[in-house]
């Protein structure tokens, strides 16, 4: 194919720290010129892999490559020297500082004294970002770019030094789809350029967009390198997770019983208005649309974080007035909320106490908290759930992503709820561990609860609900049995177009 | 080498390395000076350590739900004082209870504006330690504060008497460390104040009420501050309006050379009772092998430094990082 050495080749990498083989005889290279995607689910080595490529690790065996010639990089600036440029997944950018001062952080032209010579900084900032075809300029204010410009400031920083390989840790996390487009405009012009691209994603269309070539890493080792014009996502999910995963619409026919939740014409300031809506128990409601449609905030307030404007709601028949998370817990309303790590648990504390945590006032022998009837708790929902932690005593920090998310589903399970709302539920949770939460909310269903699930991932709203509630700039656009929906009628719903092709007020 | 990272032995030092530190300080305190480890100068010590103590106590709550209190050595102040005054006004009797309403009042304050209003901990209670000054001062007209007739009533016992031949503040010291041991670990308040602190939000999504919480630790805090008001108060009959001055930091420190997180989450009654100790040990051991009394001021700011050092570098396995 390419005759020229490769931009950057990886040949037999170990690392290992203290019980993990966390990288198990690697190999990986990227021609100039080239994307190669890198996949792999959570713990599979990418950040570990990332991490030797930028100098924050020492590979205990291996040989690292660049430009055909072998190096060794001990520290990130020893990496940024030899060309290899990392841009994090989490931007590490000073927000009060210009964009010119970021993108030339820790080089500064000065003048005499050592004071910062502005007019050089300005005037090379400025080409760089010009170069990139930024809409902005170096003068303004790093805090005050969108999530994307801040991404084109460390994109800018990178060339600032002679870049023969630039690393993306999940770029597109938090870009809107107008801002992928422009990221990818730019890695398409760096490609041009000869630049070698590591492209880390969790995401398959993205990755079928970009990439040229896709590697995949399953738990610590190689697992082959796929040419991307000749494959499709089936193969590739296959060698991430060893099996192929289930997305299909769900055709499972709904069991319902009475209505366990209505909700009728509830507003909320500019957030949501005129929302009215039933859930039977026994049914899972999906609830689609895009970010800042409002489906969060319809679950904040059920859940007693905010105060409607106006509206109702009534559990069983009966209107309630929920004030507090403790009134809806007390009501039977349950949330397993979007954000695991800050929302949904303390990770510093172990799983038992993580799961008994809304009722720990209630298991008591006296004035104590009884252990007996909190490990039996926890126990009971390990099985039914089947977490896996060596014990109850690990703190739940330590735990994958998946199992983290099955303790937050286990401590509202805990607490019998009569409506469970499910926010998000496999947000950053690998592949294989997606599945089994599907599965579990299905189950839920199957025994009677009533679930909302809300997801900004289509194929998992098609996958585990009985109805659909698509939503568009707070109002709900319109609802679909699974039957009805189709992958077009549910994008022109939460894009604001109707079913007859009027574009909503 | 720093830039590696520590091997098991290492981070066994730096996990335990305030104990190990401890360890030998005392053994070398003990061969420097026989007297050191002398059952009536470890009495000594334990006594002299059961106001600092008491205090930090109280602060243990605070800390861990996530909080700082620095209000505590001016307040103790505040309880010394009025104790005192009171005592002649209306007797012991009433005093001491009039005295414990009052700080758990200025106590409770504290948890509203912290806890209900959501206010910074560390900006309300660093000017309650300026503003209950202003009140001590205030209330005391600037002049110290004497029982007339020192001989005349039992309120010396506290301070000064003994149970069993054991002290009485070392039997208030350890009674309470007891009590309040069992309440965070045992019970569901306890619990809470562990999520609180590890993760507020997620509490409060827990349907914890994370303000009342607050509020509680605050006036935990207070009623220790007010009983170790009364130890001071009793054992020496008199007090200037300065004599809690600074108690505050030597207290964080104590917490911290106990291991708990300035972050929250984390901590134990016992680790701050340890701490206390290795506080007052090493400072009393200074002065036996006659350093000045002043070094002890420069000793213990370096001693705290390396146990936070030693608490960062075991979390993140290695003595030096990169990043922070």
């Amino acid at each position: 194919m390419r005759t020229q050495s490769p931009a950057l080749r990886l040949e037999d990498i170990v690392k290992t720290f203290p019980g993990v083989r966390a990288l198990d005889g690697v190999s990986f290279e990227v021609q100039p010129g080239e994307v190669h995607a890198l996949l792999g689910e959570n713990g599979a080595g990418k950040s570990t892999l990332m991490k030797v490529l930028a100098g924050m690790h020492q590979p205990d065996e291996g040989r690292i490559y660049i430009g055909g010639r072998q190096v060794t990089m001990k520290t990130p600036l020893e990496a940024k020297a030899e060309g290899v440029v990392l841009i994090h997944q989490e931007l590490s950018l000073a927000e009060e500082l210009s964009a010119a001062e970021n993108i030339y952080l820790g080089e500064l032209p000065r003048k005499r004294f050592g004071l910062v010579d502005r007019q050089t900084l300005l005037a090379k900032a400025g080409a760089i970002l010009e170069r990139l075809k930024c809409g902005f300029g170096p003068e303004v204010t790093v805090g005050d770019l969108s999530i994307a410009n801040k991404q084109m400031v460390e994109i800018a920083r990178a060339l600032t030094v002679d870049a023969k390989t630039v690393v993306f840790d999940e770029p597109t996390a938090s870009l809107t789809d107008a801002e992928k487009v422009v990221l990818f405009d730019i890695i398409r012009d760096l490609k041009d350029r000869g630049v070698g691209i590591v492209y880390i994603s969790h995401r398959m269309e993205e990755i079928f967009t970009i990439s040229d070539r896709i590697s995949v890493l399953r738990d610590g080792s190689y697992r082959g390198t796929l040419i991307t014009a000749d494959t499709n996502e089936d193969e590739v999910t296959q060698l991430m997770i060893g099996r192929s995963l289930d997305l299909t619409r769900n055709h499972e026919p709904a069991n319902l019983g009475a209505i366990a939740l209505e909700v009728k014409a509830l507003c909320c300031g500019s957030l949501f208005h005129d929302v009215s809506f039933k859930v039977h128990s026994g049914e899972v409601v999906g609830f689609y649309g895009l970010v800042g449609a409002g489906r969060t905030e319809i679950a904040e307030t059920l859940f007693g974080l905010r105060t409607p404007s106006s509206g109702a709601i009534c559990l069983e028949g009966k209107e309630v007035t929920i004030s507090s998370p403790v009134s809806a817990i007390e009501n039977g309303i349950s949330l397993v909320p979007e954000n695991r790590k800050e929302q949904g648990l303390v990770l510093g504390m172990n799983c038992r106490d993580n799961i008994t945590l809304p009722q720990v006032s209630d298991l008591t022998a006296g004035p104590f908290v009884s252990d007996g009837a909190e490990i039996a708790i926890f126990d009971h929902y390990r099985d039914k759930l089947e977490i896996k932690t060596p014990n109850w005593r690990q703190l739940v920090g330590n735990l994958s992503g998946g199992n983290q998310q099955k303790i937050v589903i286990g401590k509202w399970l805990s607490m019998h709820p009569k409506v469970l709302i499910v926010d998000e539920p496999t947000r950053g949770i690998d592949v294989g561990s997606k599945s089994e939460i599907h599965k579990l909310i299905r189950d839920l269903a199957r025994q009677g609860y009533a679930v909302i699930v809300i997801s900004s991932e289509m194929p998992e709203v098609m996958h585990v609900s009985d109805r659909i509630i698509a939503m568009y700039q707070g109002r709900i656009m319109r609802e679909f049995t699974s039957e009805e929906v189709t992958e077009d009628n549910l994008v022109q719903a939460i894009s604001g177009i109707v079913a007859n092709g009027d574009r909503a007020a | 080498m720093a830039e590696e990272r520590l091997n098991a032995i290492g981070k066994l030092l730096a996990r335990q390395g305030i104990l190990i530190a401890f360890v030998v300080f005392m053994i070398g305190f003990a061969l420097l000076n026989d007297r050191f480890l002398a059952v009536d100068n470890v009495l000594g010590v334990v006594r002299s350590s059961a106001i600092l103590g008491v205090m930090a106590l109280g602060v243990t709550f605070v800390v861990i739900s996530g909080n700082l209190d620095l209000s505590v050595g001016s307040m103790m102040s505040f309880s010394t004082i009025v104790v005192l005054d009171l005592h002649d006004k209306i007797g012991p009797e009433l005093a001491i209870p009039a005295m414990f309403a009052m700080t758990m009042a200025l106590g409770g304050f504290i948890g509203v504006l912290v806890g209900y209003f959501k206010l910074n901990s560390l900006i309300v209670t660093l000017g309650m330690l300026s503003a209950i000054h202003g009140l001590t001062l205030t209330y005391s007209g600037g002049k110290n504060m004497d029982i007339a007739d020192k001989e005349g009533t039992w309120f010396s016992v506290i301070g000064q008497g003994s149970v069993l031949g054991v002290p009485v503040p070392i039997v208030v010291f350890l009674g309470l460390a007891c009590l309040l041991a069992i309440l965070l670990a045992k019970t569901p308040f306890g619990r809470k104040v562990y999520a609180v602190g590890g993760n507020g939000v997620a509490a409060t999504f827990s349907g914890i009420r994370r303000p009342r919480v607050v509020l509680m630790t605050y006036l935990i805090s207070s009623f220790c501050v007010a009983m170790a008001g009364l130890l001071q108060a009793s054992r020496s009959m008199g007090s200037q309006n300065t004599v809690g001055q600074g108690l505050e930091l030597e207290v964080l420190a104590a917490i911290i050379l106990g291991g708990a997180s300035l972050l929250g989450g984390s901590g134990t009654v016992f680790k701050t009772l340890i701490g206390v100790l290795i506080l007052g040990f090493i400072q009393n051991g200074l002065l036996l092998v006659g350093l000045e009394f002043y070094v002890q001021y420069v000793v213990t700011w370096l001693i705290i430094i390396l146990a936070v050092w030693l608490d960062i570098a075991a979390k993140r396995g290695r003595l030096l990082s990169p990043i922070a």
